[in-house]
């Protein structure tokens, strides 16, 4: 019987060509894919990219110091203020500025939401990439309450602004307090139905237990950070090594996996959303009384050297290096963007793999184009 | 590890020749002699410095970057295997790359620098067989700075596409269309 099947087949195995991308729902963006696949089964990935490349840094070297802040949350939109803050440290620990402690907590309280914010998002669409489309609706709902938080503090939904280098732009709104423990306690209720709705689903696993599978030595190779890197067991943290804000002064565990693949970097980001929540309950009621900003001179001037802050984005690490000459714009200005490195990953990860995990694997990278692009 | 016992153990992979065949050949008077030339002549063909900067900066000669790259990874002391950023920059008269490392291990950071004054055709070692992450980073760099890195496996364009023309990130760049300046 078989012998026959092989005798009759006349298809012979053939790599070619693929594009996926630059217009693809599950690349979340313009982001161009050219697989070289034989059959169904990835024997290549090559990303193309650039199709959004504004060129950020090259304009950071005519900006001062509070335009570049409003260009940081451009690059990943989704950890605005992560970004920002990672800007406004570098500026303030170069002139040794005193930051009230008011300003530190809110920034924390700001970031974690941000992150929570980012991960519903991340959880809805991981769904929807793997075919179950109602996670999508709630990842949502959930995300609109802390969408609502910031435009009533920030004034902007998605791209805030808040930082600014010597503290915040304003004051927190009169609400801020009330809503962000209203948040926490729906948001609690809510976690769980995530797990029965698609972390215990048997599909689910199927498509995301061991796909896409990358181990510790290679992601640290490949400078993955982040939840993609505390998935393969690698610890890597920056707000464990090195706190900013006033993430020393909170307890909270780093969430780390060891299988390395598709599920256990899932896993990675949903127990970090309980994590994100008890430091926010930590520092909600304990918000130091205080200025939330200290005056900086208009024209910011950093002295002449090199400076260099990690911060933890809801992608992994963002390194924000600048070169000064002393003069009111940066001499050179790097932005170490935690998609960059874990997408060059993606190839080691997806070959040998099917079409359907190249798209399972990288719901789990959770790229954010922009972010590559800068 | 701290920074100064970093800086000792570095120093000594990579001695200076120049600086033992001074100190040789002037035994006779030696004493008076001796705090000039420590002065003058370093006795490691690195460069350290921690000024201006939160890290340990070395700054190495091209044709001894590939070298020390793997010795920093490999060696059990410093054991840097975290190549967390690498920096394409324009300093005027030099091109060159920062490579912030750091340790897993130990958790101690090094930053090292290497420069080339040859701006025509700028070209160092790769470090990808020792860093998987400076495949695309590499890239990038040779994308806005037009810097060749040897036995790099797909040294190509990565975000501009392949008939641009000029390197966008060097000081020098023009581009009178797409360039606000201010």
């Amino acid at each position: 019987m078989q012998e026959t099947a092989t005798l009759n087949n006349s298809f012979k195995s053939e790599e070619y060509f693929i594009n996926m991308g630059p217009q693809h729902p599950a690349t979340h963006g313009v982001l161009r894919l050219l697989l070289t696949i034989d059959g169904e089964i990835i024997k290549k990935v090559e990303p193309d990219l650039g199709y959004i490349h504004r060129s950020i840094e090259k304009m950071c070297e005519r900006d001062s110091y509070q335009q570049i802040v409003h260009l940081t949350d451009r690059m990943d939109y989704l950890s605005s203020h992560i970004n920002n803050e990672a800007v406004c440290l570098t500026v303030e620990n170069a002139l040794e500025l005193e930051i009230p402690d008011r300003v530190k907590v809110i920034r924390t309280i700001i970031g974690e939401l941000t992150r929570i914010a980012s991960h519903c998002l991340w959880w809805g669409v991981m769904g929807m990439d793997v075919g179950a489309l109602t996670t999508y609706f709630y990842g949502f709902r959930d995300r609109e309450m802390i969408n609502d938080i910031f435009e009533e503090t920030c004034g902007a939904r998605l791209t805030m602004n808040y930082n600014v280098p010597g503290g915040l732009m304003w004051d927190i709104h009169p609400n801020f307090i009330k809503r962000v423990k209203e948040f926490i306690v729906h948001f609690k209720t809510k976690i769980p139905e995530y797990d029965k709705l698609l972390t215990g689903n048997v599909i689910f696993q199927k498509r995301t237990k061991g796909v896409g599978v990358l181990s510790k030595e290679d992601a640290i190779s490949f400078g993955v950070s982040g939840p993609v890197a505390r998935g393969s067991g690698y610890s890597c943290d920056v707000r464990k090594y090195h706190p900013y804000s006033a993430l020393d002064k909170v307890t909270f565990n780093e969430v780390l996996e060891t299988d390395g693949d598709t599920f256990a970097r899932y896993n990675v980001r949903i127990k970090e959303l309980w994590e994100s929540l008890s430091i926010i309950e930590q520092l909600i009621d304990n918000i130091p009384e205080g200025e939330h900003r200290v005056k900086t001179n208009a024209v910011i001037k950093l002295p002449k050297g090199e400076f260099y802050q990690k911060v933890e984005t809801a992608r992994g690490e963002l390194g924000v290096y600048i070169i000064s000459t002393g003069t009111k714009n940066p001499y050179r200005m790097k932005f170490r963007s935690p998609g960059f490195s874990n997408l060059s990953a993606l190839n080691h990860m997806a070959v040998g793999g099917k079409i359907g995990d190249l798209v399972a694997t990288m719901a789990t990278l959770d790229l954010v184009i922009p972010d590559i692009d800068r | 590890m701290t920074n100064e016992a970093l800086q000792i153990l570095i120093s000594e992979w990579f001695p200076n020749p120049e600086f033992e065949i001074k100190s040789e050949s002037v035994d006779i008077d030696r004493e008076e002699k001796e705090s000039e030339i420590e002065e003058s002549v370093n006795p490691s063909l690195l460069e350290f410095t921690e000024e201006g900067s939160q890290f340990l900066n070395v700054l190495v000669k091209p044709e001894n970057l590939h070298e020390l790259m793997n010795k920093l990874k490999i060696n059990s002391e410093t054991s840097l295997d975290y190549l967390f950023c690498l920096t394409g920059v324009d300093w005027g008269a030099e091109l060159g790359i920062v490579y912030h490392l750091e340790s897993t291990k130990h958790r101690h950071n090094i930053v090292v620098k290497v420069k080339t004054k040859d701006r025509d055709n700028p070209t160092f070692d790769s470090v990808c067989d020792l860093w998987r992450t400076a495949e695309f980073h590499e890239r990038e760099v040779f994308d806005f700075f037009g810097i060749n890195f040897n036995n790099h496996p797909n040294l190509k364009r990565l975000f501009l596409t392949p008939e641009w023309d000029g390197f966008p990130l060097r000081k020098d760049y023009v581009d009178e269309i797409n360039m606000v300046i201010k």
